[in-house]
Parts: structure tokens; C-alpha cells; sequence
């Protein structure tokens, strides 16, 4: 039988200095805490990462930021994180900001194989600076490349020992799509169950692309619910 | 009602039944408190829920269900969570029918404005572009003027555009505008104001139908 768990040290033992690394999550769901302290411990440096936003600050990808671990970030929207921005305006990291959707679908296309695809988005803004434009039966429009990563680290709800995944609720967000676009896929998951014992209906991610299983033994206030995020 | 809950409470009334609808931060966020019972709406969040219901009461929060601006959310029946893929799959395939949106300059010709302020504010764009280029109704909400007391409806904006010619509608604590061929055109005045205070009050000539103009 397939059994891809293993202890998060070996695991994340794999990302090496000046790796890109795709981080699953959508503020606080999603992301994969215990595997990025992981990362802060280990003193890996000179990561790219690529995640929607930038965390909170103290928390997060946030944390490898402010150790300094990051020389790139490729994100849609740091905004909650006061202290990425600032970092940013200093030009201690480099931020490279994308629509949202745009950043989803250039990681998806990485993994289905593609190398890249044509999006009118941002075609009247300043975006198109940065971007090439080419001329589509007489349309504008933008040439945006397809994004890999050498690692994904996610965040799963359940998993069975091959991998197969699911996640919970809004915290699917980028997950699925990174685990498909990068080398080596990662993955904390809250339960592990024998294979098997999920629906393959139900499947939100097969197995195939998952590389390791890390168990999370407790949820750390991080994945609790947010007192400062209460109403 | 401070002036937020009045934008709020009259953006409501643009929905209708059967309408999937996406809320940004601030200001639309506050629209479902208004809505009638009997409106059925699908509310969409970027990352990943379609179906969002009621506000959250305190205790009942779930760690893994926030919307898009991180506050947590309750559902309604039928809700349904897919990847950020798909989510923009919807919004950029023309499947979301009105799009609220807040914003810091929005123009006479429909340009919105409300992603950047160059050398200033530039945390990113998140999904407002997708949106305002691709939802079939972009409808802004927004304060009439800046801390300032400056027009935020101009004829032409100032800051880098968020998308061009966009925006069909919009809802101030003033007034509701819509954008047409025209021009400007004032659809409603706030019940405490008159026009001579909105015409000075906006950077754009504003256009009136005839007879009286209805109250809000």
C-alpha cells in the first residue's frame, strides 16, 4: 500500500536555499502553519514565494518575511499585512502583484502543463506596462505565463495514506492549484485515514499530486478563529 | 443610519431575486443586512463560496469559513466552495450579475479608480479588476466626497484605472447616478439634500430626467 506520511522535518528538509515555493491559503484558511515554522526553523533563505496575500503580521509567511528568508513575493493583495507592505516600500523584498484570478489561473495553467495564456484583464491599466501585449483578432491582449514552483506546501482537512485529499470549506482557495504546479508537494493534513475510507466522489484532489503527508498533531491558536477578525 | 448604512440600505434595493452578486469591502459588505426576506441571492466570495448568508453571530464563527475580506460568514442552503480558479471562472466568465464595489475616484465616462494611489497606497489588486471588467452590473458605492470634502465622481480620473468604462451605477449618501451614453445621469437625491448641494458637491456635470426627481 501506498503510504506517503512522513515527519514534517524530512519532509520539509527537501526546500533548499533560493527555491521558489507556492504557500496554499487565503488569509488564515488554507494556509500551511506548522510547515512554514518548519521552514523559519530549518533557516532556509533566498525563497520566491508565491500566496494570494501576505498573512498577518507574526503569522504566516509573514514570519519568513520578517527573518528575511524571502528576497520575492508573488502575491494579488498584501493589505492585511502591514509590515509586508512596509518591506515592500523599503525594497527589502520584491513584490510582484497580479489580479487575483490572473495569479490563480497562471498557477493552474503551471500545472495542467501549459506554458502560458492570453487575458484582456488589465489590458486598459497600467498593467500592461509590465506585461506583453499582443493583438488577438484585432483584440489587445495580455500575454500572462504559466507559474511552477520547485515545492507546494498546502493545507489539507483529510487525507487518506495515498494522498488523496480533501479540504474545508473556504480553505480549498489556492490549494489544489498549487499542489498541481509544483515539483514536490507538501501537505499538512488534520487527519489521515486508511485508503480507501474516502468517497472518490468526494475526492477534491487525487493523490497523484501529492508527494508527502505531514500530520498536524494539534491546531495552534493560528488556525483557530481570529479574536481580531470577530465582528 | 450613519451614511454608510443609507449607501448600504439603497444599494439593497438594486438586487433581485435569482441574482448572484459579489460584495467588496467596506461599504457592500453591509448590503445583505438590508436585503428584503423574499429577495433570493447567491452572494459570491473570491475565495471560493458562493451562497454566503446572514452575518455571523458572535460565537457561531468557523475557523475555515471567512469571505474574501477575512470576516467570517454563515451560509444559506444551496452554498456550494470550489478553488480560486474556478471562483474567477465565474466572475470572469460573466456568471456574477451585479458586482458592489467601493472605490476612491470613479469618472463620468464609467473609468473606476480604486486599487492604487502611486508613492502611497499599493497593497494590490485582489479581485476588484476581474470584477469591474467582467460582472455584468458594476454598481459603486461610495461616500460623495473624500475626508476632504472633494468630489470622488470626476469626469475624468486622477489615479491609474482600476478598469475602463465599468461602472453602469452609482450609490452615494447623496445620490444615485447612473452612468449612460450622456453622461451622468441623477436617478435619485438623498431625502435630505437638494441638487444645487449634489451639483456642487460633484466633479462632473450631472444630467436630470424630467419632472421631480424621486427621493431615497
Amino acid at each position: 500500500m501506498i503510504d506517503k506520511t512522513t515527519a514534517s522535518a524530512a519532509a520539509i528538509g527537501q526546500v533548499r536555499d533560493g527555491q521558489t515555493v507556492m504557500v496554499g491559503g487565503f488569509g488564515a484558511p488554507g494556509t500551511p502553519f506548522l510547515l512554514l515554522e518548519r521552514l523559519l526553523e530549518q533557516g532556509t533563505t533566498g525563497l520566491t514565494l508565491v500566496k494570494n496575500d501576505a498573512n498577518e503580521p507574526g503569522s504566516g509567511i509573514s514570519r519568513l518575511l520578517e527573518a528575511g528568508r524571502a528576497t520575492r513575493l508573488i502575491a494579488s493583495h498584501i493589505g492585511l499585512n502591514p509590515t509586508a507592505v512596509a518591506l515592500m516600500n523599503r525594497r527589502e523584498i520584491e513584490v510582484e502583484l497580479h489580479p487575483q484570478g490572473i495569479l490563480a489561473e497562471k498557477i493552474r495553467a503551471g500545472g495542467a502543463g501549459l506554458l502560458g495564456f492570453l487575458t484582456d484583464i488589465g489590458v486598459d491599466t497600467i498593467l500592461r506596462r509590465s506585461r506583453e501585449v499582443l493583438n488577438l483578432d484585432g483584440r489587445e491582449a495580455i500575454l500572462e505565463r504559466a507559474l511552477r514552483a520547485d515545492v507546494a506546501l498546502i493545507h489539507a482537512a483529510q487525507a487518506d495514506r495515498s494522498g488523496n485529499l480533501v479540504f474545508a470549506k473556504s480553505a480549498r482557495n489556492f490549494c489544489p492549484l498549487m499542489a498541481m504546479a509544483a515539483d514536490t508537494v507538501i501537505v499538512e493534513v488534520e487527519e489521515v485515514v486508511a485508503t480507501g475510507r474516502i468517497d472518490p466522489d468526494a475526492v477534491h484532489l487525487p493523490g497523484a499530486f501529492v508527494d508527502h503527508l505531514v500530520l498536524l498533531e494539534k491546531l495552534t491558536p493560528d488556525y483557530g478563529v481570529l479574536p481580531h477578525h470577530v465582528l | 443610519m450613519s451614511f454608510k448604512e443609507k449607501i448600504a440600505a439603497r444599494a439593497a434595493r438594486e438586487i433581485r431575486s435569482g441574482q448572484v452578486i459579489n460584495l467588496g469591502i467596506g461599504i457592500p459588505t453591509m448590503i445583505l443586512d438590508y436585503l428584503p426576506g423574499e429577495v433570493e441571492v447567491l452572494v459570491q466570495a473570491e475565495n471560493g463560496i458562493l451562497g454566503i448568508g446572514p452575518r455571523c453571530r458572535a460565537g457561531d464563527e468557523d475557523r475555515n469559513l471567512i469571505d474574501a475580506g477575512a470576516n467570517y460568514v454563515t451560509l444559506v442552503p444551496g452554498a456550494s466552495f470550489f478553488d480560486s480558479a474556478l471562483s474567477f471562472a465565474l466572475i470572469r466568465g460573466g456568471r456574477v450579475d451585479i458586482s458592489f464595489l467601493g472605490t476612491l475616484e470613479v469618472a463620468a465616462n464609467g473609468d473606476l479608480a480604486n486599487w492604487i494611489v502611486p508613492g502611497k497606497m499599493a497593497p494590490g489588486i485582489g479581485g476588484g479588476m476581474e470584477l469591474a471588467q467582467k460582472a455584468r452590473r458594476l454598481v459603486v458605492t461610495t461616500s460623495h466626497t473624500t475626508r476632504d470634502g472633494e468630489p470622488k465622481i470626476l469626469e475624468r480620473c486622477t489615479l491609474p484605472l482600476t478598469a475602463k468604462g465599468c461602472v453602469k451605477t452609482i450609490i452615494t449618501e447623496l445620490a444615485v447616478i447612473d452612468v449612460t451614453s450622456q453622461g451622468l445621469m441623477l436617478r435619485e437625491l438623498a431625502a435630505e439634500t437638494d441638487l444645487a448641494t449634489v451639483r456642487s458637491l460633484t466633479g462632473a456635470p450631472l444630467l436630470c430626467g424630467e419632472g421631480e426627481i424621486p427621493r431615497f
